[in-house]
């Protein structure tokens, strides 16, 4: 295991993390809210000091580099920064408890949006940007950014690879074109693009920059994490379709705008994921709608809540309109199992993956297929490419540690005493990165009902669930840190 | 530049390595998805999985943006098909093939409008021309020839009994009288520059540069006898052989061919009338004394099996032949056969390569892009050939007054025909053939990278 290496990296992970701190500090200022930025300042301060020493530690070194150290550098990473991350909110007080804190910066980083604070207008601006922009970050990832900026040596080689695979969500992660470091930023400029759509439509709709600018953020990276203690439930109806909108095109796998981009619009409107993703939307608005007609005044409303509570539950985002634990069993169960199956793979949103799910699909029809017929040799495909059996197998095995985390999370925070609906629920809204769930966690409720062992489950299946799950669980596995 | 390589083999995964280290954008395909994950997983490249002479699959590469196609699969007739289609595909892609087939080679060469090469590599006639050039001079290890053949750069053990042993390089010019650069000593592994002080040791191996002329009075200076080689023993019959002992035949050289296989004896037999052919296994020693390797000048080993090779090398060493020649297949393991003691080491595949990196090079076509590239040491330095224009800094300025970076060294200038091997009073103009040598990572693309900014 080259230590070094990683020291390394990390080191350029976590500057990047002060120098994000910034403008969130600059916004606390503006707003003359002393104690907000005195405690921006300390946390900047302190990850520029502790990456002066692991710089120092860490100067030379080879560039080894493997599939091992990738691995652990994410799952590293991501702890680390939510550490740092969750420093400003302790610090100031403004979340007294530290693992509160860091729930809440894990829930961002994540893009869950799961939060434990009863009122969120309570906190300071800075604070809430901050929030909000973690979101953003965590969608596509920070390692992923940081292969946009930091100049690749021509040596460096192909061992970012393993930090995009490891960070990219989806079962077969591909670059856009030969050079790494152009991949992540085509990824990133369309990232930026869609962002910045999202804010001049938001503003368009006469809401204040402050709260465009946080729910845009939010929006991108399908996190969920509101500027009002009612989600987006107060705003007009026409700012609820612009967020319905944009987080259904957030969800879309990324690889599809670069196509687009380069014109090839074949490749893209023949896409099977995509079809899947929007046939699932389509039928789920369909069927919720016609499940609540009775509860809003207009058919226009009950669609409007319908597309909104899908698009928001199927990329993972978490936003909510209303209330829609009081929906009928029917409605709830339909959400349940788009909270399952999340978005496309490729963006920002969590999920088992609209890809996974396909793959999953085609792959059991296969095995039935092959019980009638013993001998007949079948392949899976996907968009006319074969799938290698080497991913169909990876596929099942995910599967099967999805299933096993979030039966043992289940069993875990059931200690604490809640409904089995909250547990089931809370569980599986961490793990897919979305948020809100039902009953005791739904989405007029908040996470502030467990207890800290709990939180701490929830926190390790929110990190497990947005980095699809091996970077994390190698963390804990012997054979990472030992040599054999 | 957009490069796609077809065929991720040894070759192919070579330049991807010498390639992607220079900064282009690589594109590999392979029918195999196995070595391209191995290739994608080292390497900053893209991959497509297939048969890289479908229109279909050259599409998904993107043929229509490329630059540069390499066909490097094992197959000649796939390698020309492959350039046919892309060049079908664009008209402004460059391409390159190799083609191992002899009976290829020639017509390839007439055809290459046909199949829309812009340049095809034999990696075994190359072998067979780096192992005729070694043949010439016995002691040195290794040739490369720069500026149209006027500036030779040589390597050259130093051993027990050598004349350079413990000598200080200050002194040096006392012993050999004649104009020779020493630029680099690799003593265990590690390649240094040295300096007047440096004195050489037993084992180590030294490279200078020297023109053609003074190759011979150096050796002579050296006490080091060359005896014309005129009898050598090939082992192997493989297509490396077949083109060696043609050209050594035909320079009036007696050569002995030993091959395992009777139909392909017979073939040889055909081909090669003047050559003495024996059917045998060439890692029976019994054989060898039979042919009688103790009086043979020379023993070159070029069976399939690098293995064979080296255990056939070390007994021709040991039976007192005078010069060694060992082909290996992997490029990996230098340092092995170092180790060994074998002698001199030809490599078809890294010649290819070279080759190959050449024309990349030549191809980005800047302003002062190197002429010529060859690595030195097992790629841990490297000389190169520019020629000095308009744009060059500092022309006409004594070398002593020009800071150049740390680690390059300005190793000999060639102004029409006459070499001159540099000291600090000696100064370039336009039009001068200049090689510098480079150790460390700097990748030099223009002559004025050279210079200190």
């Amino acid at each position: 295991m080259n230590y070094k290496m990683i020291g390394k990296l990390m080191a350029q992970i976590q500057l990047l993390e002060a120098v994000f701190m910034v403008p969130a500090l600059i916004i606390s200022l503006y707003e003359r809210n002393i104690s907000a930025a005195i405690s921006f300042i300390i946390s900047i301060l302190l990850i520029v000091i502790i990456t002066g020493i692991l710089r120092l530690v860490c100067g030379n070194t080879q560039k080894r580099f493997y599939a091992r150290e990738g691995m652990v550098c994410v799952g590293l990473s991501w702890i680390m920064m939510s550490i740092y991350g969750c420093l400003p909110f302790y610090l100031s007080k403004e979340i007294p408890s530290f693992i509160d804190a860091l729930f809440e910066i894990v829930s961002g980083f994540t893009t869950t949006g799961a939060s434990i604070l009863s009122n969120v207008e309570g906190l300071s601006k800075g604070m809430l940007y901050w929030r909000s922009f973690s979101h953003w970050l965590g969608g596509m990832g920070v390692l992923v950014f940081l292969l946009a900026v930091i100049p690749t040596e021509g040596k460096s080689g192909g061992f970012t690879m393993h930090l995009l695979r490891a960070e990219s969500p989806g079962p077969n992660v591909g670059k856009l074109v030969p050079k790494m470091r152009q991949t992540a930023r085509i990824l990133y400029l369309i990232y930026i693009l869609l962002t910045v759509l999202d804010f001049i439509f938001l503003r368009i709709g006469n809401m204040s920059t402050f709260e465009a600018v946080c729910t845009a953020l939010g929006t991108a990276g399908t996190g969920g994490f509101g500027v009002k203690n009612d989600s987006i439930a107060s705003y007009s109806p026409y700012l609820q379709n612009v967020c319905t909108v944009f987080m259904l095109l957030f969800g879309v796998n990324f690889s599809c705008y670069y196509l687009l981009l380069i014109k090839q619009f074949k490749a893209v409107f023949q896409d099977e994921e995509l079809h899947l993703y929007f046939g699932l939307v389509l039928g789920s608005i369909v069927l919720i709608a016609w499940n609540v007609r009775d509860m809003y005044g207009s058919l226009g409303e009950t669609v409007r809540h319908a597309a909104f509570q899908v698009a928001s539950i199927i990329t993972t985002t978490g936003f909510a309109t209303t209330d829609f634990d009081l929906w009928p069993s029917f409605s709830k169960s339909i959400l349940l199992f788009l909270m399952v199956i999340g978005a496309s793979a490729g963006s920002t949103g969590g999920g088992l993956k609209c890809g996974r799910a396909l793959l999953l699909i085609k792959s059991l029809r296969r095995n039935i297929r092959q019980i009638l017929n013993p001998q007949k040799v079948m392949v899976v495909r996907n968009n006319g490419q074969m799938i290698s059996e080497k991913v169909i197998e990876n596929t099942y095995a995910y599967l099967v540690a999805y299933v096993v985390i979030v039966l043992f999370s289940i069993l875990a925070i059931s200690v604490d005493g809640e409904s089995l609906t909250t547990n089931i629920s809370a569980v599986i809204a961490c793990f897919n990165n979305i948020g809100p769930g039902f009953d005791a966690v739904g989405a007029t409720c908040n996470y502030s009902v467990f207890g800290t062992f709990s939180k701490m489950v929830l926190i390790l299946d929110m990190l497990a669930g947005r980095l699809e799950i091996f970077p994390v669980l190698l963390l804990f596995s012997k054979s990472t840190w030992v040599r054999r | 530049m957009r490069i796609i390589i077809a065929g991720d083999g040894k070759v192919g995964s070579t330049l991807t390595r010498k390639l992607s280290a220079e900064g282009h954008d690589l594109t590999l395909i392979d029918s195999k998805q196995r070595v391209l994950d191995t290739s994608i997983e080292r390497y900053d490249v893209m991959a497509v999985n297939g048969n890289c002479a479908s229109m279909e699959i050259l599409k998904q590469a993107k043929v229509m943006n490329a630059d540069l196609l390499i066909a490097v699969t094992n197959a000649d007739e796939v390698n020309l098909l492959c350039c046919m289609t892309a060049h079908s595909l664009n008209k402004n892609i460059h391409t390159i093939a190799r083609i191992r087939n002899p009976e290829y080679s020639n017509q390839v060469y007439k055809m290459q409008d046909v199949f829309g090469l812009s340049l095809s590599v034999n990696p075994e006639r190359q072998a067979a021309v780096e192992i005729e050039r070694l043949l010439k001079y016995p002691a040195f290890l290794r040739r490369d020839t720069f500026a149209k053949g006027r500036v030779e750069i040589v390597e050259l053990r130093v051993d027990e009994d050598s004349k350079l042993c413990n000598v200080a390089l200050n002194d040096l010019n006392n012993i050999i009288k004649c104009q020779v650069l020493v630029f680099a000593v690799r003593r265990n592994d590690s390649v240094v520059t040295p300096d007047g002080n440096f004195v050489l040791r037993e084992g180590d191996h030294i490279f200078a540069t020297a023109s053609p002329q003074t190759l011979t009075l150096l050796l002579k200076n050296l006490g080091i006898i060359t005896h014309k080689t005129k009898r050598v023993i090939l082992c192997g019959g493989g297509r490396v052989s077949y083109y060696l002992a043609q050209a050594l035949l035909k320079t009036g050289i007696t050569v002995q061919l030993i091959e395992k296989d009777k139909d392909r004896c017979i073939e040889l037999a055909n081909e090669l009338p003047e050559a003495c052919i024996v059917h045998g296994d060439a890692s029976s020693q019994h054989l060898l004394q039979s042919e009688g390797i103790s009086e043979a000048d020379a023993v070159i080993t070029l069976t399939g099996l690098d293995e064979m090779n080296m255990i056939i090398s070390l007994y021709a060493k040991k039976c007192g032949v005078r010069q060694v020649i060992t082909k290996v297949g992997h490029i990996d393991n230098n340092s092995i056969h170092d180790s060994l003691g074998l002698g001199s080491i030809v490599c078809p595949k890294e010649l290819c390569c070279n080759n190959i990196v050449r024309y990349v090079r030549a191809m980005e076509n800047k302003t002062g892009a190197a002429l010529t590239v060859h690595n030195i040491a097992d790629g841990q330095a490297e000389a190169l050939e520019f020629r000095v224009d308009e744009e060059t800094l500092h022309c006409g300025e004594l070398l002593k007054n020009i800071k150049t970076r740390k680690n390059v060294l300005i190793v000999s200038i060639t102004r029409g025909n006459k070499t001159e091997i540099p000291n600090g009073d000696s100064s370039f103009e336009i039009g001068d053939g200049i090689i510098i040598v480079t150790s460390g990572n700097a990748v030099i693309h223009q002559l004025n990278d050279i210079f200190e900014k």
